[in-house]
């Protein structure tokens, strides 16, 4: 599973690292950094991530 | 052998319904059923970025999952009865609908002022439709009155400024989101709204709308070239009449999202009404941005298994509440429930009476646990507050009783 976040689209709403901090993260400044290759178990998370996020930026390939 | 399940509302919460249909391994037939002629679409810009004109309105399609390539669209239908007994929809525009199973994801519309006087100028914003009305209207120098000072009305009243109309908002309490936000945050967010030039007429109300002008129950007349009503929103369940439901506030779930307890009926999104186990059992309807994603996943496993007589999931629901709004260059963010707790409001950082440009981060409490937390501020108001995730309730089990079928 591979995670690709439009970050030209990304506003840091941080409704991913609500959803999956495990894989999402605001740094102090507030910018989102992430896992490009979590681990498969979290793949119900990630989902809930890209499901949740307002600019809908977050796209799961494979 | 069940074959259809019928979703009622083709919006955020009907989408995520029809997904987390396919994930929890229903592979009979779905029919999503929506009033709008519109797939379904991301909302929360019709006040910010799509008002403004910074984002355009094709931009806000949401992307569905492969999974729901083969679903069955009714769009610009509307659900005008639902027969539970005979499990059949009454439609608008084409013949009855038969269903095994239903998923109510109707959500709700604006409510209206029942004011005298003339519509002509009056919006209101819930649809793509009706910010495609008023966008023409946001033109500099033209001159607005959003009455209702909640997230809607606050949000539109930013927008408008920042595209150069002048802005008077009304409402009847003494502070803007007070009820969301409590007295100390509200008296913050009505500083900054004021500082970029809107004008508040607070503690007051519509008297009448007359042509160009609104006048307050105090006699001001505020000229307007457009009015914004945005005083809340009800739940629709007019097409459940007739079935001996509660509908007085919504449709009432429970611990599972079946609507009453019935296992072929399940209610999605802000027209749910469900004890969520992170604060109490007292079921509540949530309008906020991560609920219809969470009671979808939900609703649609109990759905499935109500209808394949399969167990039901016997983990606690307990979603996480979050929720923003962007006024100005400012974020407000939060988690929680922070409704529950503003009779004990606390500081967690920053100063509330200081540089309006700081931000501030408050703790919400009920019986002295910390229930919500908001931050007002700028781009690092959101980390701030996500610190604080784990500090909420995590919700307990189910307990025994609640979990029989």
């Amino acid at each position: 599973m591979r995670v690709v976040v439009d970050l030209a689209r990304c506003q840091d709403h941080g409704q991913c690292v609500f959803a999956a901090p495990e894989v999402f993260h605001l740094d102090d400044g507030g910018k989102l950094g992430f896992v490009a290759e979590p681990d498969e178990a979290l793949r119900d998370a990630v989902e809930e991530a890209a499901d949740v996020c307002p600019l809908q930026a977050i796209r799961i390939d494979g | 052998m069940a074959e259809r399940i019928a979703v009622v509302g083709a919006s955020l919460g009907g989408l995520r319904a029809a997904e987390q249909l396919r994930a929890a391994g229903w592979t009979g037939e779905i029919t999503v059923i929506g009033a709008e002629p519109h797939m379904p679409y991301n909302r929360p810009p019709l006040s910010k970025e799509a008002l403004a004109g910074t984002a355009s309105f094709g931009s806000l399609a949401f992307r569905p999952r492969a999974s729901v390539a083969d679903v069955t669209w009714r769009l610009g239908t509307s659900v005008s009865t639902v027969d539970l007994g005979a499990r059949v929809l009454a439609l608008t525009d084409g013949e009855p609908l038969a269903f095994d199973g239903l998923v109510a994801a109707t959500g709700l519309r604006p409510r209206r002022l029942r004011r005298p006087g003339t519509e002509v100028g009056r919006h209101v914003l819930r649809t793509l439709d009706d910010a495609l009305r008023l966008r023409p209207a946001l033109v500099p120098g033209a001159r607005l009155v959003v009455v209702g000072a909640g997230f809607i009305g606050c949000e539109v009243a930013a927008t408008a400024r920042r595209v150069g109309v002048e802005v008077a908002v009304v409402d009847p309490l003494a502070l803007p989101m007070l009820g969301p936000l409590g007295e100390p945050l509200a008296a913050a967010l009505l500083r900054r709204h004021q500082r970029h030039g809107v004008r508040f007429h607070l503690g007051r109300t519509v008297d009448r709308f007359e042509t160009g002008r609104v006048v307050l129950d105090d006699g001001t007349v505020l000229h307007a070239d457009a009015v914004v009503e945005a005083v809340g929103s009800l739940p629709n369940t007019g097409c459940f009449d007739g079935n001996g439901l509660d509908l007085s506030d919504g449709l009432l779930c429970d611990a599972h999202l079946r609507v009453e307890g019935l296992p072929y009926l399940v209610a999605v999104g802000d027209v749910a009404r469900f004890p969520n186990a992170r604060f109490d059992a007292v079921p509540r309807r949530v309008e906020h941005w991560s609920i219809p994603g969470d009671t979808a996943k939900r609703a649609a496993r109990t759905l499935v298994a109500g209808l394949t007589g399969a167990p039901l999931d016997s983990a606690a629901f307990a979603p996480l509440p979050t929720f923003w709004s962007d006024q100005y260059g400012d974020r407000l963010q939060a988690i929680g429930a922070p409704g529950l707790g503003t009779a004990d409001i606390r500081v967690l950082d920053g100063d509330l009476d200081g540089d309006l440009d700081g931000d501030v981060i408050v703790g919400y409490h009920r019986g002295g646990v910390l229930v919500g937390v908001v931050g007002l501020g700028g781009n690092a108001t959101t980390a701030a507050v996500a610190r604080y995730r784990s500090a909420l309730p995590a919700g307990a089990a189910l307990p025994a009783a609640t979990v029989v079928t």
